[in-house]
């Protein structure tokens, strides 16, 4: 299902600090920050989506790279 | 994920009002793929919840959407659906919503076959009205009304829905969203009644009373029990105990409700012409 | 084309030839007597003419159902007693609160709880009023034989329909089960109101629960794009709730006034009076006929007596009861309960008339005599 592509903070406002998207990324990404999840390491993000598809708030989307 | 869920959520009334952490966002996230995945007709659906912090799913989708009274979803929808069949109709409820004060509804509305499709937020309690336990509540847990360990038995819906009559039956779960949509997707396409249980996870109300912690750890707890249902099937009682299957448990093929009842139309209308 | 017809019915015989002539396409209830015959007329006529029946598993299903149909498009009712109309009672607000146009039929039955079944009762005047919880209009008709009964659900379901309201139809068990010969209008002569619609082009600037000029906006059909929301919370013109006060003040206000601006339309009675009465009988539902006879026996003996019908019980003909007070001595206010309606005759009254009650709430009917007594005693 995975597409050529990597995670996005699309809706950064919407976020509710609860590290859901943290517990299913199979590798290292994101980071929680004080009022918002913060991408830490992008280069490791293979674009599985688990953190899309499971953050309650439709924060995230992993997008094509040249997006 | 290659979908445009925006189209299918009312972006002004967002961020929902659920806690952080909260998993009935992420049911509401499977719901929308599945939807869009689904091709069904956005503008000839109706959706249609009761009360509760479920119950406020309905606010947040860009369809016809109706917020009834506690329980009692599946009573109008029965009359959209009878009303007009020709609309896609979908009822989200919880599980005291639709186990408890709405549970006889649940009942009839499986016996009767109508084609729609529930989708149960079940949070094991009542989270809307700060934790007291629901008939989904496991024995022996903890609520604001059971502070000495709940005595009762909790139901098993899916088997509850299954020997009612309901046509489709699956369960789903918070951690496991890609099947999640795809059972939705399921269940929405299904011509019959389809219900579909999702186990959501409530930290706040449910999870920190009873030991099991946040959102995350109570995530991990489910990765610890769920079992896909061709699995559970071939494991012996002993080795299921405490583990709780997903997947889609039953489906059958059988006449639908408005059909049958369209019939009778026929038939009367015909009987009367040749008069 | 169509002409008119010469029918033996019953009262719920005349409820659901009432119903079907107004176009009613939909039924949900559940049995109960002195009503079941008003769903098992709506079971065999309306399929045979397009429309649904369903049979539901109690009445508050019945009243959801009724309500969801009503939002798809349908002309709904929905039959019950008593009991039954106590379960109705919550779904009946939320009917309130969305606007959903609706006939609720409640042939009375003696109470509380299982009561006297099959006994007559006028006990639910101030349910159909209160019963359900909060400040809220409703309209409540009463008719007092079989073919009155059909021209108030012809009434029900345009009033209904006009100011998107649930309306409440009372009959008591011997309005509900008497047989009387009635002549159905031709279809043609029936005034039948529908829904006013929003048009498609309306789409983008749509707001379901706008204030309109009139205060009752256009209610869409479900599934013809117009993807709304409707809540039993408050709510602004949007349909979604605020939470903010003054939304709730704005939606009671508009609620209230959409019947309170149109009372003429809505308030239908009867009278006979020559306007120099001394005595006045007011009554409502079968014991308009005691009160009829009565006041017909004690003219020919010469005492100045008249009889006002009322056929809207709710909203309550204030303005009407008013005046009367003003010119007569005394209005007697039959009723088969103990003592309802006879306490917004007093209100009204406010002493300038002396109000008296003939009240029975055993099951057993108020006879001509029973008024003629009172009417003498009090004078
Ligand atoms: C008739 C009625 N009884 C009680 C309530 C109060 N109430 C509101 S929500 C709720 C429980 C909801 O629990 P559930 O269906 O599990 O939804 P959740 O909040 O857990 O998603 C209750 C008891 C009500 N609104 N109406
Ligand atoms: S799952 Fe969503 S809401 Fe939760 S921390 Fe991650 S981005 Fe924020
Ligand atoms: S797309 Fe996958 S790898 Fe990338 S951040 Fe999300 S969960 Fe982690
Ligand atoms: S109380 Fe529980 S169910 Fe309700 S929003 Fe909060 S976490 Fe979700
Ligand atoms: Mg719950």
């Amino acid at each position: 299902m995975a597409r050529k592509g990597k995670v996005k903070i699309a809706r950064p406002d919407w976020c509710k600090v609860c590290g859901i998207c943290i517990e299913v990324c199979p590798v290292e990404v994101l980071e929680l920050g004080n009022t918002r999840i913060q991408v830490a390491h992008l280069e490791n993000c293979i674009g599985c989506e688990n953190c899309e598809l499971s953050c309650p708030d439709f924060v995230l989307k992993v997008v094509e790279d040249d997006e | 994920m290659d979908v445009n869920i925006d189209k299918y959520l009312r972006q002004d009334k967002m961020p929902h009002i659920w806690c952080p952490g909260c998993g009935h966002g992420t049911v509401l996230g499977s719901f929308v793929r599945a939807f869009d995945q689904s091709g069904l007709d956005q503008e000839k659906t109706v959706v249609i919840s009761g009360i509760g912090c479920s119950g406020r799913a309905s606010g947040y989708l860009n369809f016809d959407t109706l917020h009834v009274t506690h329980g009692r979803a599946l009573t109008f929808a029965t009359g959209v659906k009878m009303a007009n069949p020709e609309l896609n109709v979908i009822v989200m409820t919880g599980d005291g919503d639709g186990a408890a004060i709405g549970g006889n509804h649940l009942i009839h509305s499986s016996r009767r076959n109508i084609d729609i499709t529930v989708v149960l937020f079940n949070n094991n309690i009542y989270g809307m009205t700060g934790g007291q336990f629901s008939p989904m509540t496991p024995t022996g847990d903890t609520a604001t009304t059971s502070p000495y360990g709940n005595i009762d038995q909790n139901f098993d819906l899916c088997e509850l829905a299954k020997s009612s009559g309901a046509t489709f039956v699956g369960r789903g779960a918070s951690y496991q969203p890609r099947k999640m949509i795809k059972l939705i997707k399921e269940g929405l396409l299904h011509k019959g009644f389809a219900f579909i249980e999702t186990l959501t996870q409530c930290p706040v109300n449910y999870g920190k009373r009873n030991m099991i912690g946040g959102a995350r750890d109570m995530l991990k707890w489910q990765d610890e029990h769920l079992v896909p249902d061709k699995k559970y099937e071939k494991m012996d009682p002993e080795e299921r105990e405490g583990l709780i299957s997903t997947g889609v448990l039953y489906q059958v093929s059988k006449e639908e409700y408005t059909d049958k009842y369209q019939q009778v139309i026929n038939n009367v209308m015909a009987g009367e012409s040749n008069e | 084309m169509s002409k008119a017809k010469t029918l033996l019915l019953q009262g719920d015989e005349a409820v659901v030839e009432g119903g079907m002539a107004a176009g009613a396409d939909f039924f949900a209830g559940y049995p109960i007597t002195p009503a079941s015959e008003i769903a098992e007329g709506f079971a065999e006529q309306l399929p045979a003419n397009g429309g649904k029946f369903i049979q539901m598993e109690d009445e508050i299903a019945g009243m959801g159902c009724i309500v969801g149909a009503s939002l798809a498009g349908a002309k709904a009712i929905t039959a019950t007693s008593g009991p039954g109309f106590s379960l109705k009672q919550e779904n009946l607000g939320f009917a309130i609160m969305v606007e959903a146009p609706c006939v609720v039929v409640n042939v009375q039955r003696v109470g509380p709880s299982t009561g006297l079944p099959t006994s007559p009762s006028q006990g639910d005047i101030m349910q159909a009023k209160w019963g359900t919880h909060g400040d809220h209009p409703i309209i409540a008709l009463s008719p007092s034989s079989v073919s009155e009964t059909f021209d108030l659900t012809v009434t029900a379901f345009n009033l209904a329909e006009k100011y998107r309201i649930p309306v409440i139809l009372l009959l008591d068990e011997i309005v509900g089960h008497m047989r009387e010969k009635i002549t159905i209008p031709p279809a043609d002569e029936l005034e039948i109101v529908n829904r006013k619609k929003p048009k498609p082009e309306d789409k983008d600037n749509f707001y379901p629960y706008e204030e309109t000029e009139d205060l009752i906006p256009p209610m869409p059909d479900y599934g013809t794009g117009f993807k709304y929301h409707s809540t039993g919370l408050f709510h602004d013109k949007t349909g979604f709730p605020r939470g903010k006060t003054e939304d709730a003040k704005k939606l009671m206000d508009r609620l209230m006034g959409k019947i309170n601006n149109n009372l003429d339309d809505i308030i239908h009675l009867e009278d006979d009076l020559n306007g120099d009465e001394d005595v006045v009988v007011l009554a409502y539902g079968s014991t308009v006929r005691s009160a009829i006879s009565a006041v017909n026996q004690v003219r020919e003996e010469g005492i100045k007596a008249g009889w006002v019908k009322l056929k809207t019980i709710w909203p309550f003909a204030d303005d009407y009861v008013r005046k009367l007070a003003e010119k007569v001595d005394r209005i007697i206010v039959p009723e088969l309960n103990m003592g309802q309606l006879i306490g917004e005759v007093e209100r009204v009254a406010a002493g300038k008339a002396e109000v008296t009650g003939i009240n029975r709430y055993d099951g057993t009917l108020i006879t001509p005599a029973d008024v003629v007594a009172e009417i003498k005693g009090a004078l």
